[in-house]
């Protein structure tokens, strides 16, 4: 091994080895290992029965659309928060960080009690027509809630440390306010952008307290692939469980690949050479 | 194009940046806004820009009123200090950026082709599909330069062109700089707090303190009438002795200078190091060596007057000077001015 100027090298590496092993690979390992005491027939039949995959289908697709929704008002969000300085600043910026410290079970309660029909939201939004509790957009709602301060959080320092002299100069150049948000500034957050979307899509892939009670959780519907696990626990067929989750696994890292491909194809011009 | 400065005026919070700032810069003109930090020249070469709006006063650009033209419009080339190139694009889409986003809509050949002119122009051939991380400080100077000249900006503004550069670097670049200038004939101001630089460079500098002009001339003129104190101290190292002028003549510590036409009274006296010399004999401002550095060019000698006055002064790389040795400070030529 190269020599070292920084100390502590051997007992840094160690200790954190140690806690990896302990706290993240040994629970996979035996997710994995559970799942794979099944034959792969009962594994498949598990995982593809019609009621995991409307599961996954309502997990997923509420998770993208709260991942999208989250991507332009973070984006927003992180923007108005770095560029003005307002009356009550401090308190939005803390606000941002809520969805994080809040027990989510409590974040579920809350959006159920205003998105019921008779609830604030829910009972104006009736009067359009659009139920939110109890539906998959309920479910998308309490994703969004739990993942904003992601995207918030990722893009706020890079908008922060952009140079305001990369605007002028692209402004001098004669370019319109769109033209120097799309060809100058959006380039150069997408890195930080793709960061959040992977946090906050694989979060949301894996909340559970906060949708459970907003959700109505009818099987086949409005039932996540969390809380389909969760039952097969309940029935003590771990097996089945130890399945399902894998599949859950599985997505969230393939998403994280994905978004790490992504991201060092949009810092390509970082490299030196 | 000629640009006019009519009682400019700038202030950011309580700080008066710029005080009735009046300019005139001909067609074609080299100018250098020269000053110390929090001078000004920053400011008001931002002004010209349209990246800051004047408080008061107005800029014309020829005879048009550009005080409110907005930076997009003005027809400006800025450089900046840290060169602001792109960093996502490379050397070649950053020169084309302008040419892409203008109103004037251009065929993807033109473009091609005018980035390869100006590469060629900068000549930084070769280089196009590097990114800025990958090329030097001077070469990203260089790719600044070109993304400023590529829209054919009216008045070319350059803000501390070569203060992030190397000196060898910044050498060369100064005198590029100047071909370039003779090569298209564009107006340009440029803003620097080195004096050589301002001097090398310019057809005329402007000498900025405070927020307002305290000078401005050739290289030759701030140089050898420099109007105030703060001018000859500013341009160069000077050596001050306290004076006191009596019927046309300074008089400081024993050495006495022709000022015909200065009142009398207290004044200081200005000299710099190549203005004085050494000698073991009298007569001259009897001083002792404190310390002897030696340069490239000659020796700095680091004197004390009788009086505990520092003085520091070159002579010949084969004097044999050396510290703790006495003698007689003389003066060749001198600048007074009144307290």
């Amino acid at each position: 091994m190269r020599r070292n100027v920084l100390p502590g090298l051997r007992l840094s590496l160690g200790v954190t080895l140690f806690y990896v092993g302990l706290i993240v690979v040994l629970p996979l390992a035996a997710l994995v290992f559970k799942a794979a005491s099944l034959g792969p027939e009962d594994y498949w039949r598990i995982v593809s029965s019609s009621r995991a995959l409307a599961s996954y289908r309502v997990t997923v697709l509420s998770a993208l659309g709260a991942t999208i929704f989250n991507l332009f008002f973070g984006l927003a969000l992180a923007w108005v928060l770095t560029r003005y300085r307002f009356p009550g600043w401090r308190i939005v910026d803390a606000m941002v960080d809520l969805p994080f410290a809040l027990p989510t079970a409590v974040a579920g309660i809350a959006l159920t009690a205003l998105f019921t029909t008779n609830g604030w939201f829910g009972s104006i939004l009736a009067d359009f027509g659009i139920k939110v509790a109890y539906t998959p957009l309920g479910i998308m709602i309490a994703m969004c809630f739990t993942s904003l301060p992601f995207i918030v959080r990722t893009v706020q320092p890079v908008l922060e440390d952009l140079d305001p002299a990369l605007e002028e100069a692209a402004q001098s150049l004669g370019g319109s306010d769109w033209e120097i948000f799309r060809k100058v500034i959006l380039p150069l957050l997408t890195p930080a952008l793709l960061a959040g979307v992977s946090l906050s899509f694989a979060r949301s892939l894996g909340e559970f307290g906060a949708i459970i009670f907003i959700a109505g959780n009818q099987p086949m519907s409005t039932e996540i692939t969390a809380l389909l696990v969760f039952i097969r626990l309940e029935e003590y067929d771990y097996q089945a469980a130890a399945a399902i989750a894998s599949v859950l696994l599985i997505a969230a890292f393939v998403m994280l690949a994905l978004t790490n491909w992504m991201q060092s194809r949009a810092l390509r011009y970082t490299v030196r050479g | 194009m000629k640009i006019r400065l009519e009682n400019v005026v700038k202030t950011f919070e309580t700080f008066r940046a710029v005080r009735d700032v009046s300019l005139e810069i001909e067609s074609g003109e080299l100018v250098a806004l020269l000053g110390p930090s929090g001078s000004g020249k920053t400011t008001i070469l931002r002004m010209v820009a349209g990246l800051e709006y004047a408080d008061g006063g107005h800029i014309y650009f020829g005879d048009q009123d550009a005080t409110d033209i907005p930076v997009r419009d003005r027809g400006v080339g800025f450089v900046f200090q840290h060169y602001a190139l792109f960093p996502h694009m490379t050397v070649a889409e950053n020169i084309a950026f302008g040419m892409k986003v203008s109103k004037v809509k251009r065929e993807k050949a033109a473009i091609e082709a005018r980035v390869v002119e100006l590469l060629r122009l900068v000549r930084l051939e070769g280089l196009g599909d590097r990114f800025p991380a990958q090329i030097s400080g001077g070469q990203r100077q260089r790719v600044a330069l070109a993304r400023a000249l590529s829209v054919d900006p009216k008045v070319l503004l350059l803000d501390e062109p070569f203060g992030a550069l190397d000196a060898n670097v910044r050498h060369d670049l100064r005198r590029w700089l100047r071909e370039i200038h003779r090569e298209l004939g564009i107006t340009t101001i440029f803003v620097t707090h080195d004096q050589e630089e301002a001097l090398d460079l310019a057809d005329r500098v402007v000498i900025l303190k405070d927020g307002h002009i305290v000078q401005q001339g050739t290289a030759e003129d701030v140089c050898r009438n420099p109007q105030s104190a703060f001018v000859m101290k500013f341009l160069g190292d000077a050596n001050v002795l306290a004076a006191e002028v009596r019927d046309g003549k300074a008089y400081a510590s024993g050495a006495a200078i022709d000022v015909s036409g200065m009142a009398d009274g207290k004044a200081e006296l200005y000299a710099r190091p190549a203005d004085l010399d050494w000698s073991a004999q009298g007569p001259g401002i009897p001083a002792s060596i404190t310390r002897v550095l030696d340069r490239p060019d000659g020796r700095r000698v680091l004197a004390t007057t009788e009086t505990g006055e520092q003085l520091e002064f070159d002579v010949e790389p084969e004097r044999p000077v050396k510290a703790g040795e006495g003698g007689f400070v003389t003066l060749r030529r001198a600048k007074v001015f009144a307290l």
